[in-house]
């Protein structure tokens, strides 16, 4: 019993899920033999299975570390005897990086940005302020999440390449013209705007995020009212209310979006591809790494090929291994509720 | 209770009536003011290109002529193209693939992780990290590194196997079982995870009853996990086919549709129209045919979750 005992508390930790500990097998039947080969024999299974999983992901790193022969033979050498340290550092300068990695920071940033910025206002006020029809609103908000984003990307693209109703031919350029990089946009001949080639053009619609509301709506929706009705007493206007009360408060939420925007927008591709077809200099990480399968018009070894991809990866899985807990949650979350 | 319920629970005179709706008045346009960045965008960037749409799909459209309407065109262009037949097979037969190779993989490693003792979160951490990878890394990594028929690394060890070289992604015939295997690699770890979830709310004593019962291993997984887990089952049947109908990056990156269409997706043909054709209103109806079949699903998927919510 005292062995059964210490295989329970031994396997909580990993699974922080408050409910049955055990599989096919009980502890109990762990003692006959039969039950044992079972046991040793789905563990051989995992490990074969886990290092087909990895090994790509290995090949990748270590083959950013070999000679493009070396590469390629097989059975692959597992570590090369002469690591080419250097060929990560002329991936690096080759593959222009350093641009690469700044477009997607700052769209990220962007993002990030106008995500918060949008989800908070409008969760608060259909959480705290409950305007009249507020309930339509949600709904019409959460529909969205209903229509697949691939069914509609061709009006979304075209919305992008002529805003609708947004005409600036009567306000004077210096307003805008200022505006470096990616936040530039153009102006039509005939006052209207486009926001291909514009970072505007990748922010303004992942902005439009129902998920982001939805989430943020739920958290705020525990948030006791009596704490804002308190401060109502006091007199704090509506905007205090959020910053001095609410914010502080959504700690854990802000965390979980903000994590998920930087990695979406860390893996973005097809989107600001689209958008920024005609800015190759704005682009972001992904989209440069595309362009590396045109073999003809960007002739790069493999070698330096997979050191590249191996750079480009290995933001997310630090982000990750800080973030675990938070983004394990929000999977198991979302996957379930879409 | 908050304050405005006080006020209300009063005697109403005239005034107080005339006061309450002024700060009910005052208090909607407050919530509508933080209200309206969110309006702005989702009218700019969701609603209204979902509503268009609809209209683009019955318009003729390129970039510099203004939209006319052309009735039913868009779509007697589309059924007039043999690759819409192609792309909904293609579809189909990716959807196929992706349920007989994709579907089954991570349903059984849960249930095999869920079963070891050992390095529990090791196995969960090893199977999630082609999800954290970014899909275009990936996608490189599997297209030139592994699939390249030449050198790719899947073909030297057929080589040194003495086995004859098989053209992943250059044959008609493998392009697409390529493509769902990758995507079987990429993408299991996440579906392990909801599994494995589901698993930890199985209850113990099931198992004991059946155990003591004498039944063997398979009998407990036919007769009590199956049964259990069905309708995490079911929703996840469905998931797998939303997704696999929107499948783009995948052909698009790794083959382009080829070779000879045999990737060809349906977003794969929406691009083609749009951004290869300049036929945005054919792009559009196409993309309307494919969110009515989506929505059929999406009920169906919301049906389900709501029956297997305990």
């Amino acid at each position: 019993m005292k062995k059964l005992f210490s295989r329970k508390t031994s396997a909580q930790p990993a699974n922080n899920f408050d409910s049955a500990t055990r599989g096919l097998l009980s502890p109990m039947e762990m003692r006959s033999k039969p039950a044992k080969l079972a046991y040793w024999l789905i563990f051989a299974i995992l490990l074969a299975s886990t290092f087909t999983c990895i090994f790509p992901v290995y090949w990748m790193y270590t083959g950013g570390l070999k000679t493009p022969i070396g590469l390629l033979q097989f059975p692959p050498e597992l570590f090369p005897k002469i690591p080419l340290w250097e060929n990560y550092l002329r991936s690096w300068n080759d593959l222009n990086f350093p641009l690469y990695f700044g477009n997607t920071l700052g769209l990220a940033f962007g993002s990030w940005v106008l995500q918060i910025l949008i989800s908070t206002t409008a969760a608060y006020s259909l959480s705290k302020l409950k305007p009249v029809f507020g309930n339509v609103i949600l709904f019409m908000f959460l529909a969205t999440l209903m229509v697949p984003s691939m069914a509609y990307f061709i009006p979304q693209y075209l919305t992008i390449v002529k805003v609708p109703l947004i005409n600036l031919a009567g306000i004077p350029a210096w307003l805008y013209k200022w505006l470096p990089g990616g936040l530039a946009f153009n102006v039509l001949p005939d006052g209207s705007v486009t926001l291909l080639d514009s970072w505007w053009g990748v922010w303004l619609p992942q902005a439009a995020s129902a998920f982001n509301i939805f989430v943020m709506k739920s958290f705020f929706d525990e948030i006791p009212q009596d704490l804002i009705d308190a401060a109502r007493m006091d007199g704090a206007s509506s905007i205090q209310v959020l910053t001095k009360i609410i914010l502080p408060l959504s700690g854990p939420v802000l965390a979980v979006i903000t994590i998920f925007t930087v990695i979406g927008s860390w893996k973005d591709f097809f989107w600001p591809y689209l958008v920024l077809m005609g800015r190759e200099d704005l682009t972001p990480i992904m989209v440069a790494l595309f362009r590396l399968t045109n073999v003809q018009s960007y002739p790069q070894p493999l070698n330096i090929v997979m050191a590249g991809l191996a750079i480009a990866s290995t933001p997310p899985i630090i982000l990750f291994l800080i973030f675990q807990k938070q983004i394990m949650r929000g999977i198991v979350l979302t996957g379930l509720k879409g | 209770m908050g304050l405005p319920m006080n006020t209300d629970t009063t005697q109403p005179t005239a005034s107080k009536t005339l006061l309450h709706w002024f700060y009910s008045a005052k208090n909607n346009l407050i919530a509508y003011l933080f209200l309206l960045p969110a309006l702005l965008i989702f009218s700019f960037f969701s609603w209204y290109p979902i509503i268009r749409g609809l209209i683009l799909s019955f318009q003729k459209v390129n970039l510099i002529d203004p939209p006319v309407w052309n009735g039913i065109q868009n779509f007697r262009l589309l059924f007039l193209d043999p690759s819409l037949a192609v792309a909904w097979k293609n579809a189909a037969y990716y959807t196929f693939l992706g349920l007989l190779i994709g579907y089954f993989v991570p349903l059984i490693l849960a249930v095999l992780i869920n079963d070891v003792q050992h390095g529990k979160s090791f196995f969960r951490l090893a199977f999630y990290l082609p999800v954290i990878l970014p899909p275009m890394a990936t996608l490189i990594l599997w297209k030139m590194g592994l699939y390249n028929s030449d050198w790719g690394l899947l073909n030297m060890g057929l080589k040194s196997l003495g086995l004859e070289r098989i053209l992943w992604l250059d044959s008609k015939q493998w392009a697409m079982p390529s493509l769902v295997i990758f995507s079987t690699w990429a993408n299991a770890g996440g579906t392990v995870l909801i599994y494995l979830a589901a698993l930890q709310g199985v209850p113990a004593h099931l198992y004991d009853a059946a155990e003591i019962d004498g039944a063997n291993l398979w009998q407990r997984f036919l007769n009590i996990t199956l049964p259990q887990i069905r309708g995490v089952m079911l929703i996840m049947f469905v998931l797998q086919i939303i997704g696999t109908m929107q499948v783009f990056t995948e052909p698009f990156v790794m083959t382009g549709g080829g070779p000879a269409n045999a990737t060809l997706t349906i977003i794969m043909l929406i691009y083609r129209q749009a951004f290869s054709y300049g036929n945005y209103g054919v792009a559009s109806a196409l993309g309307f045919l494919l969110f009515v079949v989506l929505v059929l699903f999406s009920g169906l998927y919301l049906w389900l979750t709501r029956k297997f919510a305990q």
